[in-house]
């Protein structure tokens, strides 16, 4: 198998796709001369030509819309918001209209498009480039949340998003970037919907998305060394979510802590554990934990950023109070 | 137009303090000591320099993501700066912000801005204020040829007319919105042009000539003071350097760069000023060496300050 970067299998999925289908049209700022400012859409302009591969002006909320009409009449659109924080100047056009058309038109319209997006802190871009808003997205009936934690994961799971026929928001966290790892040559899906495994274990459950699966599977590494087998799971895919495999591992470890780096008061965390709670409260032996960011903006100053991005370190604490009660 | 020596000279300081100190941050990025991301105004100081000439403490400004050049220019004081954009707990923002959210409203900075395109609401906002509690006051607007193409923009232009309010937008047009040519993202050749479309005045300048920038921007700031609404004035100019820090630039040719450099704002005012006898080369030496004392002190201040404590996270979300 082909190791490539995080960004690279990214670039494969869209290259493929776009062979593959005609109708998928890619735009956004900076994603074709420039080549996406994290390198994701490279060659894609030289390759598919300006037709299929469009540079935009700075017009996020024309970017977003103009794929929604475009995939009501016919095309696949997979646009790019080069950071997720931006999303504010698009909103209306992804909740209002891209979310709700099919429903409000009693089924009568389906909007196939990808709303790609860079999140995450951690390069200090402070309050308005560092934001993780997967919970804004998860909160509207219509749209699919997606969240990739690996390279191949990113490839399968963006194939499936640009094949589903729904509007997708896939969320790209900026440190994984770079991250290497194998990745299956050609057509390659992972079904939106599915979690993963990362790593088995026994004794506590760690759900961890993006980044954070790679806090969780550190913590998991160490823990180990003290005795406590940590399962890591991953569910990739925040809408639909992927209750029956978070069942199946709590009610096989039963225990449960949440890592994700959003602010965790009423984020995707909170749903989880309601769900499990909802689900499978008699086969908890421990109260569920969350470790998440505090309920502030992000900071820019290094050492408060650090402070902000749940640590390896606290997950390791949550993961030791679970065990002892 | 009416204008002192002092107060030309007074124009060249500023200028040169902004370029000084942004070289400086250039160096300090490039060494690894500021993170995130910096933009760099440089090639660009006539505009904030011209325009805030004309401001009085009372009036506000709205900034950009390249913002360095607004604030020094509105009054920022650089070891605050320097102390921001480096993340030190005497900054501006207790480097809770950083190089891209600079602001001091006591000042009337209503902060560099991360967001492209959300400038000229604020701006419009300030002016309501400043109409609504009769001040006197005014706001400007920068913003980019990238942000005129927000929606934002335009709603505030057209609200800012159907208002009257006292505020004056500043289309700062260096030509690119990071790769995004003006010939590929505006259907007209100037900014101004859609003035027209909101009933204000639109006027284009050479924005690396200070002296045209302070002149036209003198009318419109006058125009707003006097209540007769809102005007657009488009500065046509260039960034000497990439986008952000570390911007390969690919998208530029040399030879443009190469053009635009020798249209530099700042030698240009120097020569006019010293061929005027407005300075002697000497002045010129004396300046250029007391901004520099200043930029060290300023950064010898910043780096002697402490980061933020830890417990400083969670402080400053709401008011109490
Ligand atoms: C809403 C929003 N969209 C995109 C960006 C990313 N971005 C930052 S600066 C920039 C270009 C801005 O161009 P312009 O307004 O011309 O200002 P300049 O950088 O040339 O000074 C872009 C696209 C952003 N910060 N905010
Ligand atoms: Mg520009």
């Amino acid at each position: 198998m082909p190791t490539m970067t995080f960004a690279q299998a990214l670039n494969d999925a869209h290259k493929l796709e776009m062979l593959r289908d005609p109708n998928i049209y890619v735009a956004g700022e900076d994603v074709g001369i420039y080549g996406g400012i994290f390198g994701v859409t490279g060659g894609l302009l030289d390759q598919f030509g300006p037709k299929r591969v469009r540079d935009t002006p700075i017009t996020e909320s024309a970017i977003v819309g103009t794929a929604v009409g475009a995939a009501s009449c016919g095309l696949r659109p997979v646009v790019e918001l080069m950071f997720v924080d931006f999303i504010g100047v698009a909103l209306d056009q992804l909740f209002n209209q891209a979310a709700k058309m099919k429903y409000m038109f009693g089924g009568k319209a389906k909007i196939p498009m990808v709303l790609r997006a860079t999140c995450g802190a951690g390069i200090g871009a402070a309050a308005q480039h560092s934001q993780c808003l997967e919970a804004w997205f998860m909160h509207v009936p219509g749209l699919k949340v997606v969240m990739p934690s690996t390279p191949a994961d990113a490839k399968g799971l963006l194939i499936s998003a640009i094949r589903d026929d729904n509007p997708v928001v896939f969320l790209e966290h900026k440190m994984l970037y770079a991250l290497e790892g194998e990745v299956p040559a050609g057509d390659y899906t992972v079904p939106l919907g599915k979690a993963d495994i990362k790593r088995e274990g026994k004794d506590v459950t760690v759900i961890a998305t993006a980044q954070a699966v790679h806090t969780a599977l550190s913590a998991a590494e160490k823990l180990s060394a003290d005795g406590i087998s940590v399962e890591v799971l991953d569910p990739r895919t925040l809408n639909p979510l992927d209750e029956e495999a978070i069942l199946e591992s709590v009610r096989k470890t039963h225990r449960l802590v949440i890592i994700h780096e959003a602010v965790k008061f009423a984020g995707a965390g909170a749903e989880i554990a309601a769900m499990v709670a909802e689900k499978a409260f008699d086969r908890l032996d421990a109260p569920i934990l969350r470790v998440a960011a505090p309920f502030v903006p992000v900071p820019f100053s290094p050492p408060l950023e650090k402070e902000y991005i749940p640590s390896e370190e606290k997950l390791i604490r949550a993961v030791k109070t679970v065990m002892e009660s | 137009m009416d204008i002192s020596k002092e107060k030309m000279v007074e124009m060249y300081t500023i200028m040169s303090r902004i370029r000084m100190f942004e070289l400086r941050v250039s160096e300090l990025f490039a060494a690894g000591k500021i993170p995130g991301f910096v933009h760099l105004y440089a090639g660009e100081e006539a505009i904030a320099t011209g325009v805030c000439a004309n401001l009085l403490g009372s009036d506000y400004i709205t900034s950009t993501h390249r913002g360095h050049g607004h604030l020094i220019a509105k009054g920022g004081e650089i070891q605050f700066m320097m102390a921001e954009v480096l993340g030190k707990k005497t900054g501006y923002c207790k480097g809770k912000g950083g190089s891209m959210h600079i602001a001091d409203v006591a000042l009337g900075i209503l902060g560099a801005n991360g967001i492209v395109g959300a400038g000229p609401p604020l701006a419009a906002g300030a002016a309501l204020a400043c109409q609504y509690q009769d001040k006197g006051a005014i706001a400007v607007c920068f913003f980019g040829d990238g942000a005129s193409n927000q929606g934002t923009t335009h709603e505030a232009m057209n609200l800012a007319t159907c208002w009257k309010l006292p505020v004056v937008f500043i289309a700062e047009n260096n030509m690119y919105g990071i790769s995004s040519c003006t010939l590929n993202s505006m259907c007209v050749p100037n900014i101004a042009d859609r003035a027209s479309a909101y009933d204000m005045p639109g006027v284009v300048v050479d924005g690396n000539d200070v002296m045209a920038v302070f002149e036209a921007s003198g009318e419109a700031i006058k125009r707003a003071r006097q209540g007769q609404g809102p005007s657009l004035i488009e500065c046509k100019t260039y960034r000497h350097r990439g986008h952000f820090e570390g911007d390969p630039c690919a998208y530029r040719r040399k030879e443009e760069l190469e053009e635009w450099k020798e249209k530099d704002p700042i030698p240009r005012f120097e020569q006019k000023l010293v061929a005027l006898g407005v300075m002697s080369a000497e002045q010129v030496r004396e300046i250029q060496d007391t901004l520099k004392k200043q930029l060290e002190e300023a950064e010898r201040f910043a780096e002697e300050s402490p980061f933020p404590d830890v417990s400083e996270l969670m402080s400053d979300v709401y008011t109490a």
